[in-house]
């Protein structure tokens, strides 16, 4: 290996240094992440002490099943990106784009179908504004916890968008070679922001989706 | 090289340094180097500090008298709400940590640069795109709700431009988390051989403390405005309660951030203050751990104390004790510090520099800000004070008789370094006199102003507050001119200034020890450190 | 960052893991624990999420400032919630003096 391999760049001493930088500014920003999605789940939390019911019955209205096999997905993409910063570190190029590609396919089988969940949402006049309607007696309180259902998802489905982005980029890197034993800081570093996405929805699920459901 | 600041330095061709490296306008705006991303952000925040500062005096003039008559209240609410907001927002939390902590970190502790170069670049572009935004609701009219945005005003009844301006404080957060970050990241795994934690400069360990906050309280309000502007724009009913929202849970997700904020404000000005009362004492800090602990201890306090604000919100009386509690207990890491700055001027050779003489400022006023904050932190007192300008005069006396002063302290001292210049020495004296007579004459009649009962953000009040009000208002003239009187000589000294040597304060660290203006890259070699910080020669007290 | 190398056969194995924990979790959903439904779910999500951090994501074998920042998240986390709650939970503990 070279004296100044090519992927250091010049403001560090060496290639550890280098790493420990993006690995410790990867997880600072996952911080930052965790306090984002905290203040929505933080409301979410209070609005929830504060009408039971109404979060309830609200969630009985979310398909259970598309839940769950989302969470499924999102889960084996999870593995899938494992995989590959697995295949990475073996240097084994082929195998990464392969997996980088299979978790873009997942991911966006997550988004297709909360793109139908969406638009049952909306044919059934649950998306809150001037058309939302909710029989009973809680459609005030209703109307947060579907506030909050959209805010959680829509943010979470933007961070996968910008996922699906990055890992574009992972696998035009791949392609031109960009990536090798010794250096596979970019797909080890955007595969930690997947499995944070991925460790949002799995708290999204329950609390969203099975509240109440023995009721 | 060192020397005292009266030598004149030699008029050769200045070799080549960050400033010279490159004149066209590419090299500047697609730079990575701190240095010059530092020079970036001090012009922008002076931009932003003057626009803050025509709304304060706009406000100034319309107290003068007891009726509401230079503008409408409408105006005025307008007013108020901006200056809030450019100050906090654009100019006090990026000035010390974007300017002279971009500057100064990479330096200080021994490296070429910011871990992440390019990520400190696009910090400033994103903090200039917040700031267009900002100033784009302020041209097309403003927003009245107060800085602080309390629903359901700012989310369904005002007819101001909140989104706007929403969008504008959302995306500047970004800068502030990207800064915060890339100090984290840097002082952890970029200091210099030798360059152990506890023998770090105190401005390094200040800054490593704001970054703590800034990661984690910055994103809570990004939400929070989030939130707002969905409600505001697609009338969803999170805080409204007319749809069963609640406005005490906005006001707990805004203060989260925007408590801890203060001290994104101040602890970078102690960092300031611990150099500068070291080297202009000629003696090593008293108290090197406490101070540097107590950093620690400010950020992770700061975050437990929002409910300070919330005292007469409709916050359970059970809150209210308890955040009354830890507000108390977060004053004794300050308290900390300021006995340690005290205790190193004990016995020490000092020297009534323009830098010092801000520095003697900000400990006299920023003792008095913080003593008035328990006022403010006790429950019972705090009925009474609250929302009157006590709370105005308190938070004025630590924001700007604190944080501002410890800025300008800290530009004067490290402008030599900067741009390779000395100012004149006897103007910046002078604007720092003038500088404390007047934010003590504009702010203290406020103490009392409030505590007779004046209420904050009304632009008309009864006829027996005039007189202290004429005084602030005098005050605050006085205070325009001090901060007037710098922005004049030291562009003056950018080409009329006599060359500075790479010491001229014969102060430690290793700044000093590098040309003024530095290379691009700082060192030529990577310096290896054996000594403590502060390794002045004055009397030897114990080193706790 | 770790410079270990998980096996296939682990990251394979926590996966089925993770399968399991979500279908316990949907399961038990429609059984009527009363006020522990709820615990019970974030329990296995904190298991799930545990889960990914130390394997997914290679806590497990990282260096302790990897760890500082994993626990300093939650803990903020938990100071954000906590003292929110506290609020609203206290609400009835002590009546406002008169006249407030």
């Amino acid at each position: 290996m070279s004296d100044h391999p090519s992927t250091l760049a010049h403001h560090f001493d060496d290639l550890e240094q280098q790493r420990a930088a993006s690995s410790l500014g990867m997880w600072l920003f996952l911080v930052t992440e965790i306090m984002f999605f905290g203040g929505l789940f933080c409301g979410y939390t209070v609005y929830r002490w504060m009408y039971p019911g109404a979060f309830a019955a609200s969630s009985h209205e979310l398909d259970i099943w598309l839940g769950a096999f989302n969470t499924a997905v999102l889960l084996g993409s999870s593995l899938t990106m494992a995989l590959g910063v697995y295949s990475a570190q073996m240097g084994r190029r082929k195998a990464l784009i392969a997996f980088l590609l299979l978790t873009m396919l997942l991911g966006s089988v997550f988004l297709g179908i909360k793109y139908v969940e969406y638009g049952h949402k909306f044919h059934e006049h649950l998306v809150p504004g001037a058309h939302f309607e909710f029989a009973g007696p809680f459609e005030r309180e209703a109307q947060i916890f579907f506030s909050f259902y959209f805010a959680m998802t829509g943010m979470h489905a933007l961070h996968m968008v910008i996922g699906l982005g990055l890992l574009t980029a992972l696998v035009v890197m791949a392609l031109r070679g960009s990536f090798s034993r010794e250096y596979y800081t970019p797909v080890d570093m955007i595969g930690l922001y997947w499995h944070f996405v991925d460790i949002v929805w799995i708290f999204l699920f329950p609390l969203l989706y099975l509240i109440d459901r023995h009721k | 090289m060192s020397g005292d600041t009266q030598v004149m330095g030699p008029r050769e061709e200045p070799r080549t340094n960050y400033l010279n490296a490159g004149y066209t306008l590419q090299s500047w705006l697609l730079t990575t180097d701190h240095k010059r991303i530092a020079l970036l952000y001090l012009i922008t925040i002076t931009l932003f500090f003057m626009v803050g500062g025509i709304f304060a005096l706009l406000i100034r003039l319309e107290l003068l008298t007891p009726q509401g008559d230079l503008v409408t209240a409408d105006t005025y609410n307008r007013l108020f709400t901006m200056h809030g907001l450019i100050m906090i927002f654009f100019f006090l939390i990026p000035s010390i940590p974007a300017v002279l902590g971009n500057f100064l970190v990479p330096i200080m502790i021994g490296a070429r640069d910011l871990a992440f170069p390019r990520i400190n670049l696009l910090s400033w572009y994103v903090f200039v795109l917040g700031g267009i935004i900002a100033l784009s609701a302020a041209v097309a009219g403003g927003v009245d709700t107060g800085w602080t945005f309390y629903t359901p005003y700012s989310s369904t009844y005002s007819g101001s431009h909140v989104v706007l301006m929403a969008i504008g404080v959302f995306i500047t957060g970004f800068s502030s988390i990207l800064t915060g970050l890339n100090f984290i990241v840097t002082i952890h795994t970029m200091r210099a051989p030798g360059m152990t934690w506890f023998r770090l400069p105190l401005f390094i360990w200040a800054h490593y403390a704001t970054s703590i906050i800034m990661i984690l309280g910055t994103p809570v309000i990004a939400i929070t405005i989030v939130l707002v502007a969905l409600e505001r724009v697609l009338r969803l009913g999170i805080f409204d309660p007319a749809l069963g929202g609640d406005p005490i849970l906005f006001q707990h997700l805004f203060w989260f951030y925007s408590h801890p904020a203060v001290y994104i404000m101040i602890l970078p000005s102690m960092g300031v203050i611990s150099e500068l009362v070291t080297c202009f004492s000629r003696k090593r800090i008293f108290g090197y751990n406490f101070i540097a602990y107590s950093s620690l201890a400010i950020a992770v306090l700061g975050f437990l104390v929002w409910g300070h604000h919330m005292f007469v919100s409709g916050q359970s009386i059970f809150a209210g004790m308890v955040f009354s509690v830890l507000s108390f207990l977060v004053a004794i890491p300050s308290a900390v510090k300021v006995f340690n700055w005290t205790a190193t001027l004990y016995k020490g050779s000092i020297e009534l520099s323009a830098p010092m003489l801000y520095a003697f400022g900000f400990i006299g006023l920023f003792t008095i800000g913080g003593l008035t904050g328990l006022f403010l932190a006790t429950l019972a007192t705090d009925v009474h004070v609250t929302d009157t300008y006590f709370v105005v005069a308190h938070f004025h006396y630590i924001m700007v008789g604190g944080a501002l002063m410890a800025y300008l302290g800290g530009m004067h001292f490290w402008w030599p370094k900067i741009t390779g210049r000395l100012y004149p020495e006897l103007w910046a004296r002078l604007a720092a006199v003038l500088v404390f007579i007047g934010f003590n004459l504009t702010f203290f009649p406020q103490f009392i102003l409030g505590y007779l009962g004046m209420p904050r953000r009304y632009f008309a009040y009864p006829e027996e507050f005039q007189a202290l009000n004429v005084f602030s208002t005098a005050g605050a003239a006085v205070l325009g001119l001090g901060y007037l009187l710098p922005l004049a000589y030291l562009l003056w000294s950018l080409k009329y200034g006599a060359r500075a040597g790479s010491n001229p304060w014969d102060a430690k660290g290793l700044e000093w020890e590098i040309a003024s203006p530095p290379t691009t890259f700082n060192f030529e070699t990577t310096p290896v450190v054996t000594e403590d910080a502060y390794d002045y020669p004055g009397e030897e007290v114990a080193v706790v | 960052m770790s410079e270990h190398i998980v096996s296939v056969r682990t990251y394979i194995v926590i996966f089925l893991a993770l399968l399991a924990l979500t279908f316990v979790t949907t399961e038990i959903a429609f059984v009527d624990l009363g006020p522990l439904n709820i615990v019970v779910a974030l329990v296995i999500a904190l298991c799930k999420a545990a889960l990914v951090v130390l394997f997914f994501m290679h806590v497990r074998w990282s260096r302790p400032i990897v760890w500082l920042n994993v626990l300093a998240g939650l803990m903020w986390l938990v100071i954000l919630l906590g003292l929110i709650l506290t609020d609203f939970l206290s609400r009835d503990w002590i009546a406002p003096p008169r006249g407030f």
